[in-house]
């Protein structure tokens, strides 16, 4: 075994039962070598909902907060709010994030609690066998949709940033490096954070969405269909159509953090935010 | 002394995806015949002489199982 899983890994949760393939296993390495770059291991706390991803975290020997499908983000505002000397980071599949967890994304966005939400994407509900999500693409075969799915996706990164965001990045498992790299920024980052991460799941969207479960296949199509932002800043709707654009999307610095805002309040005996702290967030 | 590269494949841990010879830009890696302790074929080094330690294997190995130790050669 590599040295940093023998360093980060909590061994009694080996063997790791991701599929032959999954994107998922390059992302705990991602996560191992940004805590481990950070050397933030005894601060980090994570937490995550249900679905294979949410494992990711689990695997790292570490605070984790193993939690209820959807509910990822309102316990990390919570520990963040009680804690928040600790670096919080969250990991949400799409379905959980998007789906049944959408409402929480977006008020936790709006109020720019400082925590780093990492949505592992794999276009489909991976562990309950391959059924539609909000992020599977449009006329994309899966389990509940053999036909073909008549829904439209979301935009992850573009609900993120709409709702508060101030930190939004896009990577996928075939730009492990780069994915390292934006962990650690989105951490230092002052703020909500938002990191989507496409992933990929030979079992489930390989089989269903892509006819093809072959992982080098999967990772393939992601690295050729990869756009920087500023390629694409360039390139025409038409010539856009089926890209992934990644990079880091959005960032804003400065905007007041709610964890600030409430202990200011706490400890203004009663006379409010200062009027400097009013002035200096709007 | 030349310091040689030695490329090991934790045969506790993998699982046979081929991710790292398909992200080796030097054609170090190929399939074995060897099975690991889940079943699958395992990956082995078989030119670690032209490995220009990118570790590409490393950071993309879903199961941590690829370690690269040693110096690059010079070649």
């Amino acid at each position: 075994m590599h040295p940093i899983a023998e360093k980060y890994l909590r061994k009694s949760a080996l063997p790791q039962f991701f599929c032959q393939g999954c994107g998922d296993g390059t992302i705990i390495t991602a996560l191992m070598r940004t805590v481990d770059d950070l050397g933030i291991i005894d601060q980090v706390a994570f937490t995550s909902g249900i679905g294979c991803c949410a494992w990711i975290p689990v695997f790292i020997n570490a605070d984790c907060l193993h939690t209820m499908h959807g509910r990822a983000i309102p316990v990390a505002t919570a520990l963040k709010l009680t804690d928040p000397k600790r670096k919080v980071m969250v990991f949400a599949g799409d379905g959980d994030c998007m789906g049944i967890g959408g409402n929480h994304l977006i008020h936790a966005a709006r109020r720019n609690v400082d925590i780093t939400v990492v949505m592992v994407n794999n276009a489909i509900y991976g562990m309950t066998g391959g059924q539609t999500a909000p992020t599977t693409p449009h006329h994309a075969t899966t389990k509940t949709t053999p036909m073909g799915n008549v829904e439209f996706p979301f935009d992850a990164c573009e609900v993120a940033k709409a709702a508060g965001a101030t930190y939004v990045a896009r990577w996928t498992t075939a730009h492990p490096r780069q994915l390292t790299s934006a962990m650690k920024e989105a951490i230092n980052h002052k703020g909500f954070a938002f990191i989507e991460v496409l992933s990929q799941c030979p079992t489930q969207s390989g089989r269903m969405i892509y006819g093809n479960s072959d992982p080098v296949a999967m990772f393939n199509r992601y690295k050729e269909t990869s756009v920087s932002v500023a390629r694409a800043g360039k390139m025409s709707a038409e010539e856009l159509a089926g890209k992934i654009v990644v990079g880091k999307l959005h960032q804003i610095e400065g905007r007041a953090e709610l964890c600030d805002e409430v202990y200011a309040l706490m400890s203004s005996g009663g006379e409010g935010l200062s009027a400097e702290t009013k002035v200096a967030s709007n | 002394m030349e310091e040689v590269i030695r490329i090991t494949v934790d045969k506790d841990y993998c699982k046979g995806c081929n991710l790292c010879i398909a992200n080796c830009p030097k054609g170090v890696l190929a399939p074995s015949q060897e099975r690991g302790k889940a079943g699958f074929l395992v990956p082995e080094a078989v030119h670690p002489e032209a490995c220009s330690r990118c570790l590409n294997c490393e950071v993309t190995c879903p199961d941590f199982a690829i370690v690269v130790e040693g110096e690059a050669n010079e070649k």
